[in-house]
């Protein structure tokens, strides 16, 4: 009776929307940029009638399906390593997409303004040397602000995630500590910490918890409405992130012809420190599988569309849009794009 | 169908023809079942066997999960699971026969029949609403007595903290110290526990209502012609003879507490460290399957989770047929 | 294996003591009170689900996808679908094979593959779902992607021992003697099974399939790595579909506010449709 039912619902919605699913693209990947892409997807779709999914698995998750071919596209913060693109089954291309902040949010009732920290605070509290908010050292950096001796609730990710990787690298590079005992990666053996999936999980459980403090892209801590720190750059200023200190993270950085590059701790006086582009990774022979050469090229046409028109969705969701340079590299590489060895 | 009809053959061979015929095909569909249950063992041994090559039985017995150096060790998820199943099994059980018994002994028909049934619900529950539930509602409420702990306001609550977080730092614990909260954020271990408390109980009382109801009257009739209370019937004559019953029952619930996935995930904090407290974080096996199975990239991290897949298939396996040998052997023949 | 024991004789003969009318009056009040912990969480979660989640359950919510992060005002037709037709791709399945099982244990039960069979299901049942999870994930995503039906088969997995074990119990309950009246009759026995035997039982068996769909429209965690999700509506199983329980997983987890919304409308919507399920199944089986 119930499967009656459901049949019956099943099929008014098929009515009302089969026209929808001619062409779908599937991609799954890193958090980071997910609000983003969810706007650029759904813009997509009323645009041009094709169907992305994507699925903020995170970018470990990410890399590792592309790697399994099980999904036609993967999104990625940190670039793959080339030991990781060893253990593909073909040749895998980048193009960045959008340049991304990922700042300390916490939940502190009481404080209003922006609090300030340096990467060795953020280094120390992620290794459980600094435990309360009211430490020696976070009050040095802050003076005037009376802040509640709440213990810290440290929320890091439970997934393989590229926004863990920004971060971690960003503190690899300032504490040798923190360099030595845990390191830079996608998945860490976390010292402290209360685990939770996606950026979304994350800024869940600073917005939930009073004293929590995690690391987020900033538009999951602007759009959840979670105050953020400032962070110190490698030139001493104290930055508080935005569009324009991310992207100028990456002026002056030489971007390679493949685009997999690093932004973090920029040389930049205005750059925010904890920058980085974010990725999306695909093969760049296109017939494997039961691929069409249809699918390939709807995949290359959304490639495309992303980083030109899909680019005015950058700014309003607080990510920067790509510099020119990294554009047209990514321009260049999605034309290197094949189906069956044959230029799409 | 109609194949036989053609041939005209006699009655008794038409029958057994196609009786042959359709018991071959039952046979060979039910065999599917048996079929999913090798491929699963294959499936999961054939992809846990390069972690349990490298690292053997120190894979159960070392805690390092390292994904950056490649280092696995489950003795952190198996102590989770464990210490949640067992914790959760101890308090829901007494819980579970009570009301088992209010169902069974005490309350009126029209009453028992449906607290029996929203018993029976609570099991209809999915994983997820729980884990819902616990995150938005049980979550702030513990949170917002664990934050006394960091405050001013109680000032020997705080020198409490204080004295145990210097103890935590050296990766060791004390018995009081084990029940001071190591943060104010609600989830954690505790939560856990409480979350999987709730979802077994349905599993130890429908088990233990059916018993007692098999307890044969005469047993106890003939306490009360002694004079007996009913406490008195119900704990020396019920309980006893559906004791073992009841323990089926009870591994049953161990079972689901085991393998109970979800709503842990969502609130024990994901975190492999030594357990110092019993509010900090910690992880199952079943949990660390649901958020890193699909990032696992390398060989050996990829190995390691599907190895406690496999943990798990074999518990859950070995867990079942005790449940089963025990029922089966006291439940009396033909009532069932 | 244990009488009434004889230690357990009441000492005064003329009337209770007051130590043993309080003790039992004492245990009986423990056990009222235990019971209404137990039956507590259910009203706390149901009561809760209705008043957050009430307000989300409108025609946006039957008629809308979620919207882009950020945004408000969307619903979650791409799981209402997705759920539906993964359980009704993983019941084809699940039904069939857990019909025959429940067939061949209770019509064939001299055949030596009988007791293996038996086990084999009943230990199945035990299994956590997120591992059938991984086994779908290797036998069908590995070579063919995520999908809807990579979804439907751990969905299926799940439902064969339930199917089975409550197929064997209502078949073993029809009368020897209407077997026996068929097989007089000249019938041979596939037949008095499929015309007679399936057919008296039907109440009990569909019970039994509502039951195991009750069961499995909640499961989010083997759905994780094979069903994977899909913001849109989608109508092909061989690409990725969503399901309830895996946006409740989401919303759950999630900072956000109107997906935390969409996760308790769903929650809410889901149980009700299971709670109705069970209700319905009880009708039935009570009717046979």
């Amino acid at each position: 009776m119930k499967k009656i039912f459901l049949l019956g619902l099943a099929l008014s919605a098929t009515a009302a929307v089969t026209s929808a699913s001619a062409q779908s693209l599937t991609g799954a990947g890193a958090s980071f940029p997910y609000p983003l892409y969810s706007k650029m997807f759904a813009e997509y779709k009323k645009d041009k009638g094709v169907s992305v999914n994507y699925q903020s698995v995170g970018s470990g998750s990410g890399q590792k399906q592309i790697i399994e071919r099980t999904v036609d596209f993967a999104g990625s913060d940190n670039p793959m390593s080339d030991e990781t693109m060893k253990t593909a089954p073909a040749k895998l291309l980048h193009i960045p997409t959008a340049i991304g902040a990922v700042v300390p949010s916490y939940n502190l009732p009481g404080v209003t303004a922006p609090l300030k920290f340096t990467g060795k605070v953020l280094a120390d509290i992620y290794l459980g040397k600094i435990k309360l908010w009211n430490d020696k050292a976070i009050a040095a950096l802050n003076p005037g602000v009376t802040i509640p001796p709440l213990p810290i609730t440290v929320a890091r990710r439970s997934d393989g995630s590229g926004t863990t990787f920004v971060f971690s690298d960003y503190l690899s590079k300032v504490s040798s500590e923190w360099k030595t005992k845990v390191g830079t990666g996608n998945s860490l053996d976390w010292p402290v910490g209360t685990g939770a999936k996606g950026n979304d999980g994350v800024a869940g459980v600073v917005k939930s918890t009073p004293g929590a403090l995690g690391y987020v892209e900033l538009v999951y801590a602007k759009q959840n409405k979670l105050p953020y720190g400032s962070v110190q750059n490698r030139a001493g200023t104290f930055i508080l992130a935005d569009n324009g200190p991310a992207s100028k993270a990456a002026e002056g950085v030489v971007i390679p012809s493949d685009t997999r590059v690093s932004i973090t701790n920029s040389p930049n006086a205005d750059a925010y420190p904890i920058a980085s582009f974010t990725y999306v990774i695909f093969y760049q022979d296109q017939k494997y599988g039961n691929r069409t050469e249809a699918q390939a090229m709807e995949l290359k046409k959304m490639l495309s569309w992303m980083t030109t028109t899909g680019q005015q969705y950058n700014e309003p969701l607080d990510y920067a849009k790509l510099p020119s340079n990294a554009a047209n590299k990514a321009k260049t590489i999605i034309n290197s794009m094949t189906y069956g060895g044959k230029k799409l | 169908m109609s194949d036989p009809a053609r041939r005209l053959p006699t009655r008794a061979s038409m029958s057994s023809a196609s009786d042959g015929v359709f018991r071959t095909i039952i046979l060979a569909l039910a065999s599917v079942i048996v079929l999913v249950f090798v491929v699963s063992l294959y499936l999961l041994g054939k992809d846990s066997w390069p972690a349990l090559q490298r690292f053997g039985t120190d894979f159960f017995t070392t805690r390092t999960w390292n994904p950056v150096t490649g280092t696995f060790g489950a003795a952190a998820m198996i102590t989770g699971t464990l210490v949640t199943s067992f914790v959760a099994l101890i308090i829901s059980v007494p819980l579970a026969i009570a009301s088992a018994l209010f169902v069974a002994e005490y309350a009126p028909k029209w009453l028992a029949n449906p607290v029996g049934y929203l018993i029976e619900l609570l099991a209809a529950i999915p994983s997820v609403v729980y884990g819902l539930w616990a995150l938005f509602v049980i979550a702030p409420v513990l949170a917002r007595w664990q934050i006394t702990f960091f405050s001013p306001e109680y000032p020997e609550r705080l020198a409490l903290y204080t004295k145990c977080a210097g103890i935590w730092a050296n990766d060791q614990t004390t018995l009081q110290c084990f029940f001071v909260p190591s943060s104010g954020a609600g989830r954690g271990l505790a939560l856990a526990i409480i979350i999987l408390t709730v979802m077994i109980l349905p599993y130890t009382a429908s088990v233990a209502r059916d018993v007692i109801r098999l307890v044969p009257a005469d047993q106890r009739e003939a306490m009360y012609a002694l004079g007996a209370t009913k406490w008195e019937v119900i704990s020396r004559a019920i309980l006893p003879y559906a004791r073992a019953g009841i323990m089926g029952g009870v591994i049953l619930a161990l079972g689901r507490a085991l393998g109970e996935t979800l709503a842990v995930a969502m609130v024990i904090g994901d975190s492999q460290d030594i357990l110092k407290s019993l509010w900090g974080n910690a992880s199952t096996m079943a949990s660390v399957i649901a958020n890193q199975f699909g990032d696992a990239q390398e060989l050996l991290h990829r190995s390691s989770v599907v190895t406690l897949g496999f943990i798990l298939f074999f518990v859950s396996v070995a867990v079942n047929l005790l449940a089963r040998v025990l029922i089966g052997r006291l439940t009396p023949k033909g009532v069932k | 294996m244990m009488g009434v024991a004889t230690s357990a004789r009441p000492k005064a003969r003329t009337g209770l003591s007051t130590a043993r009318k309080a003790q039992n009056m004492v245990m009986g009040g423990l056990i009222l009170l235990a019971t209404l912990l137990v039956v507590a969480p259910l009203i706390l979660i149901f009561v809760y689900l209705i008043r957050e989640g009430i307000g989300a359950v409108n025609l946006d919510f039957f008629t809308k996808v979620p919207a882009p992060e950020g945004e408000t005002g969307g619903g979650l037709l791409n799981a209402i679908t997705g759920s539906l037709i993964m359980l009704a791709m993983a019941s084809v399945f699940g039904v069939l094979i857990g019909l025959a099982g429940g067939i061949f244990l209770a019509e064939y039960p001299r055949h030596p593959l009988m007791p293996g069979i038996r086990l084999v299901s009943d230990v199945l049942a035990g299994i956590p779902a997120i591992v059938m999870g991984l086994v779908a994930y290797g036998l069908i995503v590995l070579n063919f992607g995520f999908s809807g039906f990579a979804g439907a088969l751990a969905l299926g997995f799940l439902m064969i021992p339930i199917v089975v074990r409550t197929t064997e119990e209502v078949l073993k309950l029809v009368p020897q003697t209407v077997r026996e009246a068929g097989l007089s009759l000249g019938l041979p026995q596939w037949l008095v099974t499929l015309k007679i035997v399936l057919p008296a039982a039907a109440g009990g068996i569909i019970t039994g399939v509502m039951l195991a769909l009750a069961r499995v429209a909640g499961e989010a965690a083997p759905l994780i790595f094979t069903a994977f999700g899909n913001p849109n509506i989608n109508f092909d199983p061989s690409k990725p579909m969503s399901a309830l329980p895996l946006e409740i997983y989401r919303g759950a987890t999630s900072a956000y506010d109107e997906n935390q919304r969409m996760a308790k409308a769903g929650a809410l919507l889901l149980i009700v449709l299971i709670f109705v399920t069970s209700l319905l199944a009880r009708r039935f089986s009570r009717k046979v």
